[in-house]
């Protein structure tokens, strides 16, 4: 008998050019490009006069500089307007896809991958960005890399790479109203810690998991790099199947039934061993919200803000300090009425049809609270347009809420939308780091429903309380 | 890439404090390394002088004089220190680029994330895992201003009349050592790339576009 094996270890064998004792070479499917990771990743195959080995295997958009007000004008400041032209040119001249700004499928390179069916079951997918363990919702090995590793995989198609272990997160129990995958994610990552899955690719299973759909299983899968893993990912079922099929570039006609029984052959055998394996059941869980610096700062949307001399660790006391002074926070108060400046809505963590439709659910016939600056940034062009054809827009603009074109916007900040300094906001994004939003900006990390409970409140609030 | 010769000079320690007693600042992540105004490069140089722009410069762009790196002898440092997961959060290889361009080629730390981790590598920059206990410890001589040598050959760090060794694996070892150009190295194994991809072509067709 062999060796039962875990749907990584599948992939990963599958995937093989040759083994070495410290790294191997593995084959990569699919390689997504955008404007800010591969620039230099170009110039380095221009200076070694080397070519891309399979440019149909790789597709190209920018999504982090773009602007997400009128783009009649193109982009306005001199630096983004560069590096996006850049990307154009390179595409075109080593024969890439690339969706321009002006096209309907432009957006988030996470979003629009799973979308056009550039993602699919199986395969390896790499991208110049750490939250392309979005990706691994479909069962796919879906990692994020620097840019030499992009020249790497644009000039061979390969990556060398060492074999990680295996972390089993289950996620089970009856999961009460209210609680999204966003919770699921915050939990795992409050559990897990930012660095303990360092070395692992995870898989989440669980009934939990099971019922999500697939926009759920991919703001769980975003998150994965949270929690220190490169990788996370969900064997297929028939849901995976159901997203997949007629999308633009899946296999189609017999070639998708072929695909079909190859796919139903990779979740991971039964009483196979993983390296480690944690279990959260979801029966108690309430809302979550992070109160500092690292996405593990996570907290119940009734907890209190930690207090720094309680913890005993000297290392994680002194970063409590830090974080409380950041963010502006007094030890052992309540999270809940905390007052927000801005609210946004959008990213590759929550910027789905599904995050929008959740969010507008919420916010029909309520107001955004006088003093909130709110934004709703669709996650591409797809997205937007569906929205608009739901007539979500209008409730979110009737609302008070901005409605913005598609990209990455103030996940990042790298574009015109930014957080002040001391101002701030309730975020369906996946970083509260320093800065991230905008110098001195402070970030609180929640799912879509609970930042439209800020929104509507002005302030920090239970989603449960203003919806019942 | 230039080859990794034996290392000597400052070690600048990240350090967070609370009245006596300090500790290695932990996660220390890439946002803070290189913040992301600095990402609309083209390309991989002159990012040294923005290596932990929040941290360094106030609002005015004035130097925060008591961050670590703008205080002498540290503004020349060589070596960093630093505690649990450093380098985690977005996979931008302007981190490495910036701590390059700095004149960091050495950090010495409990754990690191994983891509920041890859990064360091094929920049030429070692990342060395050590004890929190050793790390501290060395902290204090990089305090007092003590010149550190890195000898990677032998795996050791000496400071004053300190000496420790670190793990670290051979082809890792050897990638510094050699500057090797593993793009170069890859494609002289591109037969076993045709092989692959003929045999996927037949046995997963439907991964080919």
């Amino acid at each position: 008998m062999t060796q039962p094996k875990t749907i990584y270890d599948k992939i990963w064998e599958s995937h093989l050019v040759y083994q070495g004792k410290d790294g191997s070479l593995i084959y990569i499917d699919r390689h997504l490009v955008h404007e800010v990771t591969s620039p230099q990743a170009f110039e380095g195959l221009r200076l070694s006069d080397r070519f891309v080995r399979q440019p149909k295997k790789t597709l190209a958009v920018a999504d982090h500089n773009v602007p997400t007000e009128d783009r009649s004008k193109g982009i306005e400041d001199e630096e983004s307007r560069i590096q996006v032209e850049a990307l154009r040119q390179n595409c075109e001249d080593f024969g890439i896809e690339f969706i321009g700004m002006d096209d309907l499928r432009q957006g988030i390179v996470h979003i629009i991958g799973p979308e056009q069916g550039f993602t699919l079951p199986g395969s390896t997918i790499v991208c110049g960005d750490s939250h392309t363990s979005t990706h691994g919702a479909f069962g796919a090995l879906a990692v994020g890399i620097g840019t030499s590793e992009v020249e790497h995989v644009l000039a061979t198609q390969t990556l060398i790479q060492k074999k990680s272990k295996n972390f089993n997160v289950q996620i089970v129990g009856r999961c009460p109203e209210y609680i999204t995958a966003k919770d699921l994610a915050l939990s795992v990552i409050g559990a897990v810690g930012t660095a303990g899955g360092t070395g692992f690719v995870i898989e989440y299973s669980g009934n939990v998991v099971e019922s999500l759909t697939m926009e759920g299983r991919m703001t769980l899968c975003n998150l994965t790099i949270e929690a220190g893993a490169r990788a996370g990912l969900i064997a297929p079922d028939n849901k995976t199947y159901e997203y997949l099929q007629n999308r633009p570039m899946t296999p189609k006609g017999e070639l998708w039934e072929s695909a079909l029984k190859y796919w139903k052959t990779l979740p991971s055998d039964k009483d196979v061993h993983y390296d480690k394996t944690i279990t959260i059941d979801t029966k108690n869980l309430a809302p979550l919200v992070t109160w500092g610096t690292s996405p593990e700062d996570v907290i119940e949307i009734g907890g209190n803000i930690p207090i720094p001399e309680e913890i005993e660790d000297d290392s994680k006391k002194n970063a409590i300090k830090r974080s409380l002074e950041y963010m502006g926070l007094e030890a052992g108060a309540p999270i809940k009425g905390l007052k927000i400046d801005k609210v946004f809505i959008g990213s590759c963590t929550n910027g789905r049809i599904e995050d929008l439709r959740d969010a507008a659910r919420i916010l029909k016939d309520k107001k955004v609270s006088e003093h909130v600056d709110a934004m709703v940034v669709p996650g591409s062009g797809l997205v937007k347009a569906q929205a608009e054809n739901e007539g979500l827009d209008k409730i979110f603009m009737e609302s008070g809420f901005d409605w913005r074109e598609p990209g990455c916007s103030m996940c990042l900040a790298m574009n015109a939308d930014k957080l002040l300094p001391e101002e701030r906001c309730a975020s369906t994004s996946n970083r509260n780091f320093e800065g991230r939003q905008g110098r001195g900006g402070r970030t609180h990390l929640l799912s879509p429903k609970m930042a439209v409970a800020a929104a509507v409140m002005g302030h920090l609030a239970d989603v449960r309380e203003l919806d019942s | 890439m230039e080859k990794f010769t034996n290392i000597k000079g400052i070690a600048a320690p990240m350090l967070t404090t609370d009245g006596n007693q300090f500790s290695m600042m932990i996660n220390v992540d890439t946002d803070m390394i290189i913040p992301k105004q600095f990402l609309k490069t083209i390309k991989r140089t002159g990012l040294g002088k923005n290596l932990f722009h929040e941290m360094r410069y106030d609002y005015d762009d004035n130097e925060i004089k008591t961050f670590i790196l703008n205080k002498e002898p540290f503004s020349k440092a060589k070596v960093l220190l630093a505690g649990n997961n450093f380098g985690c959060g977005s996979s931008r290889e302007h981190a490495a680029w910036a701590m390059l361009d700095f004149g960091i080629r050495v950090i010495m730390a409990p754990t690191y994330a994983d891509i920041f981790y890859n990064n360091c590598f094929k920049n030429g920059i070692l990342p060395i895992c050590l004890s929190e206990d050793v790390v501290k410890y060395l902290a204090e001589f990089a305090l007092k201003g003590e010149e550190f040598e890195i000898f990677l050959k032998e795996q050791s760090i000496r400071v004053s009349n300190y000496e420790v060794n670190f793990e670290i694996d051979t082809s890792s070892k050897n990638f510094l050592l050699e500057g090797f150009d593993d793009i170069g190295l890859t494609m002289e194994d591109s037969n076993l790339i045709d092989i692959y991809e003929d045999e996927s072509n037949t046995n997963l067709p439907w991964y080919s576009l």
